[in-house]
This record gives C-alpha cells, structure tokens and sequence, in this order.
C-alpha cells in the first residue's frame, strides 16, 4: 500500500467499531496517577552533573568579553561553557537559523543565555554562574513593536536583511475595492492581542549522556524529537545517526516545547566534555523566558457585508510582536493571514502580516499558533457586522459557512465541514434563541466560529519522505508493539495509536504497547504540533496494521487451506466466516503466521497529498483537512467592579470522528479553558525595564477551578474522507472561538465592545463609564 | 525548582529554647512557622538566614481558648483552617474567621499558621522575585539597593502590608504577646496593643524586631450586638494576595443602632489602614434605616478620600483605588448578613 492511499471511514472488518468510538482510558493514565511514570527531572543516572545557565541581564548589550576563571575555580565545578564552544546558530525553521545555545557576541533580551556550568550539584552549579564575569556594552532596547518597525539600528539581529523586520507577508485574493464598495456596510477597527504564554505545569528539563565510543543519548521534554536531534547533532557536529533523542513522559507542552532549546544543545555538550552524564532543568522563572508564547499582535480589520448577510470582503493589516528571535515565526505570519479564510465563505481577501523584532522573550507556536488573534479580531467584528444589518450572529456565521467540498478564496481545499452542526448545537444548548439578548443587564450570551488545520502538508525543512511513519513488530506472544516518532505530550497519541490496532487487528488493549518518541528505535514522524498526530499517525498505523493483517490472515488462510477472504480476524477471535467452528485465538494466528512468513513486522506511512494554493506560501496552512469549532460564551459582569464571571462555555467541534471520545471532549474542554483564561487573567509582558513582569505562577495567574466556567463538550462528527477512520484534530481548533465570544457575550451583557486583550476589570470598567457617558450625552441630544 | 540556600535547621520544643538559639544567631536567625512565606522569601534571597528555627515541635504556642470573659486566646502556631473553622472564632470574632478564610489557598491553609500570618512580610512585584530578577534590576531599597520602584525618589520602602488577618485583628482590638532571651535589662516579655504592631516601613513593617517571639494573640470579649466581616479583592478566587482588604466592625444595641464602628483595610502600604472618620459617621445610625444608608455613603466616600493603593502589588492601582468604597461596602454586608 502506498503512503497516500485512503483506507476508508466505516468499521474495518464487520459492521461495527469495536475500540474506536470507545472512551478508552489513555494508556499512561494510571502510571502518571500513581506517581510511576517518569518524567525528564526523574531520571537520575550514576556519576551525573548538575548544569545551570548564566542569563543576561540586559534587554540588548554587546559581549565585550567573559571570564570563568572563578568559577572554573570553585571546587565541584567540572566544566564550563560559553558561546565560543558552540557557536553554530540553528532554528527550527532552516532559513531563519538565528540562534545560539549560548550567546555569540550579543544577548537580546533579559534572560538570554550567556553561559553554562556544569558541577557536581545544582547548588555548586549556582555559585558558580554567580562568579562568571561578564562585560557588557548595553545597546538600545526595544519593547514596542511600532518602534521596530521603523528604527533598524541598532539591529537587533545584524546580519538580517531587512533590519529589525523579522518576516513580512503580503497576500491578497479578488478585488477588495469593488468588495467594499458592493458592500451594505464596511467596518475598519483595531484590535489589540496581548501575549500569552504556555505554562506547562513540567518545566523544561534535558539530560545528556555520552559513550566512551562517542555516542551521545539525550532524554529531553520536548514536543518534536526528530527536530532536536536534527539541530543538536548538526550544531554538535555529531551524525544524526550518533545522536539518540528520547522524550519521557511529558507534563504538558501547548506548543512551548517544539522548539530545539538552550539546554538540549548545552547538556550535550557539558556530557561530551566532561565524560559524565548531564542534566539540566529549568525553573520556573527560566520556563517564562524560554517562553515561544502567542505573539502579541496589533491588528486592523476592514470587513464588507451585504444587508442579506453575505460577506464581501476581508483586509487585514498585522503587525506581531515576535520577541527576540524567529522560532516558528515565519510561519506565524504566513498563519496570521492564511487560516483565516474559513468556516466563511468570503470572495475577497487582503492581509499584510508584518513580524518584528524586540527585545522580549521570544514568541513562537501556542495552541491555534498565529490564528487565534486574528481570529479574535475577526469574530469580534463579525459581531458587530451582523448588529448593524441587525441579523441574530448565529445567522449571518450560518449564511457565511463555506460549507464541504470547497475551496478557500487562498485556494485551500476545503472536505468534510461540520460547522453549520456546530452552529446548530451550540444555539440549542445555550437556549440562545430564547435567552441571548433576553438576560438582566451583566449577563450575557456570545457567539463565535473557527476553522483549524489537522497537519499541514508543509514539513518544515522540504523533502520528500513520509511526514508520519511507524512500525508494528508482532510475535508469538501475542504481543503487539508499535514504533511511532509521534510525541505523546498529553494529548493522547500513543493512546490513539493503541486504539487502531485494537480496531485492526482485534486486540485487547494490554496485549498492545506503544514505544514513541525515541529516535533509535522509532521510524521518523515530525512530532506533536500544528493538530497533525491524530490525522497523520492514525493513517500511517492504519497502513501498518492493515499490511500485517494481510500476512496474517494469508497465513491462516493457507493453513486451513481456505481463500483468504473467508479468514476473518478483528474480534479477538480468528474465523473461519463460512465454517464458524473452525476458530482460533489471535495469539494462535500470529503463530501460524510466524511459522509461515518467519519473524512478522510491518511498517505504515503517511504524507499529505499536494495541497495548496498555486503561490509562493500557498502550501503554508494548507491542510489535508480543517476542523471545525463554535463557542457561546455565558458571562456575568460586575458592574460595580468590572470583574468578570464566566459561567457557561459550550463547545461545539467537528473532530471528524470521535476515535476517543473521553479524549476529545477532554482536549476540548481543555483548548475553551486555555483559551477564555488567557482573556481574563494571564498577560505575558515586559516592564519598562525590559524584565518579565512577573515570571511565576503567582504573578502569571492561572484560572483555579473556581474561576472556570462549566464547560460543555458538544462532539459533532462530520467523517472526513481521508482521515483515519474519519477523524480529524481536536487539540487547537476548539480553543479559537473562546477569547472572541467572551468579548460578544460582554457586548451582550453589559453592551461595551472590548477589542483589546486582556480585558481587565480596570478597562471594563472605563468602558462602561465612557459607554454611560455617551449614553448619557445621545439621550440629552434626543430631548 | 529555584534552589533554597543552606541554613542550618533547629526544633526546639520550648519557647526558651526557641528564642535563645533565635538570639544567638545574633540577626541572622528566623523563626519558621508554616514556612509558607518564609521559605518562599529565602529562595528569593532577600531575607537571609544561618539558623532556621522550626516553631513545629512547641505545644505552648498551638491551641485556641475562649477565656474566662468570653474573649479569645490563641496560639501563634494554629494553622489557619482551624481558625476559619473554629465554632468560636465564628462566633466571638466572625471578621477574623472570615479573613484567615480567604488567605491563600486551602494548601497553605492547612500549612500557613495564624501568627505567621501577623508577622507577614510586606509584598512588592520588585521584591518577590528571584535573585537574578532583581539583580537585572539592580535591586531596591528593601534589599541590596538604593532607589524605590513604587515612588520616584523615595527614601522609604511602601510595599504593603498584605496580611489578610491584620485589619480583622486590628478592628477587634487584639494585643500580642512578645518574648525574646532575657538580658541583663529585662526578661524579654511584653504585650503590645496590635495597632502599635506595626510602622509605615516596608522593609520591615514591625515594631518588634526578628528575635522576638509571638506567644499568644488575645482578642477581648466581643459585645452580643458585634458584627464583623471581611471583604477581599483579588483576581482569582483562591490563592491570591489581597489586592485590597476590608475588616469592618459593627457593635449594635438590641434596636439595631449601632454603638461602635470600625474600618481598617490592608494592602495599601507597608501598615494597615483605619479608615478615620468611620466610627464618626457609622455611630447612631440605624441598620435597615435610612440613617445606616446615609451614614455607608458617607463611610465610602471618606474611605475613598483616605485610602490610596500604590504600584507596589501587581494589578493597576487607579482600579484599586475605585474598589475601596465598594469593598468597604461589601465588608459592611459581609458583617451586617
Ligand atoms: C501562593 C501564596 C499565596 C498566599 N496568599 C496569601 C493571602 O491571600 N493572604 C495572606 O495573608 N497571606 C498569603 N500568603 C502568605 C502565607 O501563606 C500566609 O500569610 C501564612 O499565614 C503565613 O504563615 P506561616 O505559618 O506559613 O508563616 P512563615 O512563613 O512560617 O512565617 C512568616 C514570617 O513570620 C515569622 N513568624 C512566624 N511565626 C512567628 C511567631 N510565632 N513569632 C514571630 N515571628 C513569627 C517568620 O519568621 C517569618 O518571617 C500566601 C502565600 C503563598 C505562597
Ligand atoms: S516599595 Fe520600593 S523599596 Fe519597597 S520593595 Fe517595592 S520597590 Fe523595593
């Protein structure tokens, strides 16, 4: 079977599913329950050292020079590390290679790393960074993005072409004059998107061992093994091949893991040097600066709509606030603009995405990476559009659906699509025709849609080998094991993986194991992010399981001298289908195959088929299929105060299928969570000194359970053609509608629009004094 | 994990042994309670200890009594959900109940004791950092520097005084018993009133200093028409510092009029608050009457007036400034309900 084939939306082999469908608990459920499962900081290895990094305390200062020699002197300390030991830059993205493990010349934000010591303990290890001396020449800093965008010296990266412009994209599809001027009405607003960060609740954490014969193991908590042992092994000057990368158990990611890290390359390196196992975990404060958070981004939107609802146009101007450094943020400004273009139909379409440098902690990928701000901009206008041809918000997203089989105006191809279903669950569980503009003043209903990739068919650095791969080994013990690169970070893909092979092959989910993420003993598979797992790894093990099956059933079949057909294999039973007696166990059946074929394997494959509009960026954010989410959000206001309650949050998705529906409403439940909390309570920013403004989990708050709304998971299953069984992602699209609809539902409430983030008590407040004032003023007028 | 420096640890069982080995640390030496601030305040480095003296193994300081009189008499070392959910201090002094209800969250409720709450360190966003946060600085006024962040120029520390038990005790007119190792001037002893407690600095808001031990919080008997309560500002629902706090105290007759006032809010600056001109304008009125609505008016707007949040706790400080009529209005309720 070739990697691109389809394998079909129904039950395999009979009339009905028998593992999918099923709420399956995940595989390493018990084990992180019980304390068993181990994570990165629990791995403790013989002779290991302990490493910590120096950090600049500059927001942007040029190295004039760095002494160890104290440190170096202290007694424990084995070795110590600058820029100069590794000076190769990399990236995740292969041409915007900007970084250094450690600082090369110049650090460009509070907290950049500098140095790196390794010693016996992690106390030894902090005395001796404090004796590192370092001679700074401080450069002028930038914290607004507006001043980057048109002051270029000092640069922040000086080799960049275009100064402190980190990537600019301008797109644009149809006719948007003649959009706007067949327009009923054209609205243009800014909106404002503060940033967010992660907060995984595993900090990050690396531990390095090398081999007397120069072979180097790397445990990391990270989302992407096959990327951190690209980067580390080329910045390290190792052969891929001499580079093992494992993740352990993983305690949370959201996208703040998919980046190579300082402390991946800096471990490496210090068990290379030294000869001794290495390990470095990072605090809490050190998380908030290695960050690669939700970019903050100032956005205007000028939208046209018909009086019958239809939209007409879309422009968009974007600036993003990137941080120090690329990371992914090529892509995001691609994304910023490109996943706007559905559920709604819209024939005209103009963005202009401009990321700039600063010196922050450097943005990058978070759950919804770059679309979720424009997304809150959007549906927030969207909003307002349908009040002015007064038309209920829910109707005019219905008349707008771009609906399946379709194509975006950027030329994305567009299959199943659930989201009319959506629309229409989340309508009828919020009562909304009843109670939306009905409830006591501060409290109120709101409305907001999304569309979300499931993988994209663009792998980072381009080539032309499958983007998920896997690998079955099978014996006489009944045991089946799979071999999957994909990262299971908590979102359940390795329980995904067990699953199908339950479906395929009728297996008890104990005579299944997963083994993932490690690069010696996995086939390659590009990891967890941008919603690719469930969709790219379920079909590749479906291909893998489908291939063992095959010699399997060819297997039985010749020993009971029947025709292949007649030897059915899926319920943990082998049969006969025409002489039901003639029964075996699967146990058996591998047997019989094993003595046949000798020692049994099979491997699976997945790529993307050729997606994407015919222009350059047009295969970023190209999907071989979208997702499709609606919230309506429940708010209660205090006017007194400006607080806001969230009550209720129900969560319509188009996952596809359900393979997992446990899994599914819990990763929707989780992406609403993240989503509404960012609005109210979190906001990554910098001081007027260019330091993080409170990097812990105090001053970073996140919502308790008593601050979250009830949150209602509503599974809408549209069955995509080409996903595993018809599944498609569920881990990023149902946070999108989150942040929009919370500001609709306050529009509801209270009726102030709040278009920018976060919507602290302090700004509700003004807004409902500058709201009574004009109300106040319109109602003298009319007198 | 930010790392916590070496100390040494002691566990005496007595006071005497406590305060002594505290004197003998000659100023370097702390008293650990629930370590609930303390240890968090160690790994940030801007407190510095040689000797840590573990207050877990003296029975003498758990316990809380009702005294002859119909007052209360607890030990420093109860943990803050027997507090909160003590029948009597419900009953004898409903405000505190309600304030030590709200400190933190239920983790360090069960770990974070009442007497380490009193003794509180003050809170600042440009102190409660890690050393390196504050070395990028280059530290304040607190500790290891010269300027204040909070007021351009300033020559004194204002972080606040965050303590959410403080203006209860203080509207109920506690005292607190003090002991350190005698010397040759005196046995060490002596009871202060809790509004003399503590002074307008935030590097060290006390009048008593480190080596001091609290021994015992007295609160006098309370009249039958007390009422108190407590109303708290913060973002989340649990786990937060106040971002304002409001006791207030009503003693009624038996027609509803009130006899006695009391108003003190905290997390202003380094000391706890009393709104003045309360006890001025709450007295006579009636409750249920337009006389009480009159006089809560008249109460948010002088509370107003007198109290003036700074930049000194995170949140924006013009909001806190507009919260402090509605939480004096909401701890009146709180008392009143
Ligand atoms: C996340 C978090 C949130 C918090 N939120 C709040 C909050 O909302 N409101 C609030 O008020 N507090 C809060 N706190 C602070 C703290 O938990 C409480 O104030 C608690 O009551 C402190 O008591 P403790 O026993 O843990 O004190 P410790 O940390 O043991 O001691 C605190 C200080 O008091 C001194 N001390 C302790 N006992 C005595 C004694 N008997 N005599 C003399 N000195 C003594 C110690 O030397 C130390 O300086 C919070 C803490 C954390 C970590
Ligand atoms: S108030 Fe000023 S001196 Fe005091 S802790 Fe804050 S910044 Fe430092």
């Amino acid at each position: 079977m070739g990697a691109r084939d389809q394998h079909g939306t129904g039950a395999p082999w009979g009339d009905e599913f028998r593992a999918v469908g099923k709420s399956l608990r995940k595989i390493e459920g018990l084990s992180k329950a019980t304390g068993e499962a181990v994570y990165a900081d629990d791995i403790m290895l013989p002779g290991m050292l302990h490493a910590k990094l120096l950090r600049s305390p500059h927001a942007h200062a040029r190295i004039v020079s760095i002494d160890t020699s104290k440190a170096l002197a202290l007694e424990g300390v084995h070795a110590i590390i600058t820029g100069a030991d590794l000076p190769i830059c990399y990236g995740v993205i292969p041409w915007t290679k900007d970084e250094n493990a450690l600082a090369v010349d110049k650090v460009r934000f509070i907290g950049d790393e500098v140095a790196a010591v390794a010693a016996i303990d992690e106390d030894t290890a902090n005395a001796a960074v404090r004796l590192i001396e370092v001679e700074y020449e401080v450069l002028h800093s930038y914290f607004d993005p507006n001043e980057s965008l048109v002051r270029h010296e000092p640069a922040i990266h000086p080799g960049n072409k275009h100064g402190n412009i980190s990537k600019r994209v301008e797109l644009e599809f149809g006719d948007l004059e003649s959009a706007f001027a067949s327009a009923d009405v054209v609205m243009e607003e800014d909106f404002v998107f503060h940033g967010s960060t992660h907060a995984a609740i595993e900090p990050h954490c690396a531990v390095a061992r090398a081999s007397a014969d120069g072979l180097v193991t790397l445990w990391s908590s990270t989302q992407i093994t096959h990327y951190v042992q690209r980067e580390v092994s080329r910045v390290l000057g190792l052969p891929q091949s001499r580079l093992r990368v494992i993740q352990p158990t993983l305690g949370g990611a959201f996208g703040g893991k998919s980046d190579p890290f300082s402390l991946e390359f800096v471990v490496a390196k210090l068990a290379l040097i030294t000869g001794r196992p290495v390990k470095m975990l990072w605090t809490r404060e050190e998380v908030f600066y290695a960050h690669r958070g939700r970019h903050p981004m100032q956005m205007r939107y000028k939208t046209g709509i018909k009086k019958d609802g239809h939209l007409t146009g879309v422009e968009a101007t974007i600036t993003i606030d990137g941080g120090s450094y690329s990371s992914f943020g090529l892509v995001t400004t691609y994304y910023s603009g490109q996943l706007l273009t559905g559920p709604y139909d819209f024939p005209n379409y103009r963005f202009d995405s401009t990321r700039v440098f600063t010196n922050k902690p450097p943005c990058g990928p978070k759950r919804g990476h770059g679309s979720v701000q424009p997304r809150f901009a959007f549906e927030i206008q969207l909003d307002e559009l349908s009040e002015a041809i007064g038309m209920d918000p829910i109707e005019v997203r219905r008349v707008n659906d771009i609906g399946e089989n379709t194509k975006t105006v950027n030329g994305q191809r567009v299959t199943s699509n659930g989201f009319g279903r959506c629309l229409d669950e989340v309508e009828r569980a919020s009562e909304w025709k009843t109670r939306r503009g009905k409830l006591p003043l501060g409290t109120g209903l709101g409305v907001a849609g999304s569309m979300y990739i499931s993988g994209t068919n663009y792998p980072i650095y381009p080539n032309d080998m499958p983007q998920a791969g896997i690998q079955l080994k099978v014996d006489r013990s009944g045991l089946v094991t799979a071999f999957t690169g994909g990262n299971d970070i908590g979102q359940g893909s390795s329980s995904v993986v067990r699953t199908i092979l339950c479906e395929e092959l009728g297996l008890d989910p104990l005579d299944v194991r997963v083994v993932a993420a490690d690069t010696d003993l996995c086939p390659v598979d590009l990891g967890a992010y941008s919603s690719r797992v469930t969709f790219m790894v379920g079909n590749a093990t479906i291909d893998a399981c489908r291939k063992l099956r095959k010699q399997i059933v060819e297997a039985v079949a010749a020993k009971w001298e029947v025709d292949a057909k007649r030897v059915y294999l899926g319920s943990g039973e082998v049969f006969d289908t025409e002489q039901r007696e003639t029964k075996i166990t699967t146990r058996e059946a591998f047997e019989i195959a094993e003595a046949f074929h000798d020692t049994l394997g099979s491997t699976g494959a997945y790529n993307t088929p050729t997606l994407g509009g015919d222009y350059r960026g047009g295969s970023i954010g190209a999907s071989p299929a979208y997702s499709f989410t609606a919230h309506v959000v429940e708010v209660d206001v205090d006017v007194e105060t400006g607080m806001i309650d969230l009550k209720n949050v129900w969560v319509a998705h188009d996952c596809g299928r359900a393979l997992n529906p446990m899994l599914v409403a819990g990763q929707m439940e989780g992406s609403a969570y993240m989503g509404i909390v960012e609005a109210v309570f979190e906001d990554h920013k910098v001081n007027r000194f260019g330091l993080h403004s409170g990097p812990s989990l105090l001053d970073y708050p996140l919502a308790t359970a008593l601050d979250t709304p009830e949150l209602h998971a509503l599974i809408v299953e549209s069955i995509d053609p080409e996903g595993p069984y018809g599944a498609k992602e569920a881990g990023e699209g149902p946070l999108h509608p989150a942040l929009p609809a919370l500001s609709n539902a306050i529009y509801d409430a209270v009726g102030i629009r709040l278009r920018e983030l976060p919507f602290t008590p302090g700004r509700v407040l003004t807004a409902l004094r500058a709201k009574a004032a004009l109300d106040k003023e319109t109602k003298g007028a009319s007198c | 994990m930010l790392r916590l420096p070496q100390f040494t640890l002691e566990r005496p069982t007595t006071i005497e042994e406590a305060i002594q080995l505290v004197a003998d640390a000659n100023g370097r030496g702390r008293f650990l309670a629930g370590g609930t601030d303390l240890i968090p305040n160690l790994k940030h480095e801007f407190i510095e200890a040689d000797v840590v003296v573990a207050l877990g193994g003296i029975e003498a300081l758990r316990g809380i009594e009702v005294t002859a009189e119909g007052g209360l008499s607890i030990g420093p070392l109860t943990s803050l959900v027997d507090i909160a959910e003590s029948a009597d201090v419900q009953r004898i002094a409903p405000a505190l109940a309600q304030a030590v209800g709200t400190i933190a969250g239920p983790q360090h409720r069960q770990m974070g004791t009442i007497g380490g709450n009193v003794m509180l360190d003050t809170r600042c966003q440009w102190i409660n950092q890690s050393h390196f946060w504050r070395s990028s600085l280059g530290f304040c006024l607190k500790k290891d520097g010269s300027a204040c962040h909070v007021v351009e120029g300033g020559k004194r520390c204002v972080a606040a005084a965050s303590n959410d038990s403080a203006p209860a005790l203080a509207t109920l007119a506690a005292t607190l018993d003090f002991q350190k190792a005698p010397t040759e001037y005196g046995n060490g002893k002596r009871t202060l009133a809790f509004d003399e407690l503590f002074k307008a600095d935030g590097a060290w808001n006390k009048k008593v200093s480190a080596d001091e031990l609290l021994t015992r919080i007295h609160i006098p008997a309370t009249p039958v028409g007390h009422k108190g309560g407590y109303a708290k500002l913060r973002m989340r629902g649990s786990i937060d510092f106040p971002l304002l706090g409001v006791a207030a105290r009503l003693d009624v007759d038996g027609e509803g009029v009130i006899e006695h006032a009391d108003i003190v809010v905290i997390a202003l600056q380094a000391r706890p608050l009393r709104v003045r001109k309360a006890s001025a304008l709450l007295v006579g009125a009636k409750l249920g009457a337009a006389s009480y609505d009159d006089a809560l008016a008249a109460v948010m707007v002088a509370a107003y007036e007198q109290c003036h949040p700074l930049p000194n706790i995170p949140g924006d400080h013009e909001w806190r400034q507009e919260m402090v009529p509605i939480y004096v209005k909401r701890a009146l309720a709180a008392a009143i309900a």
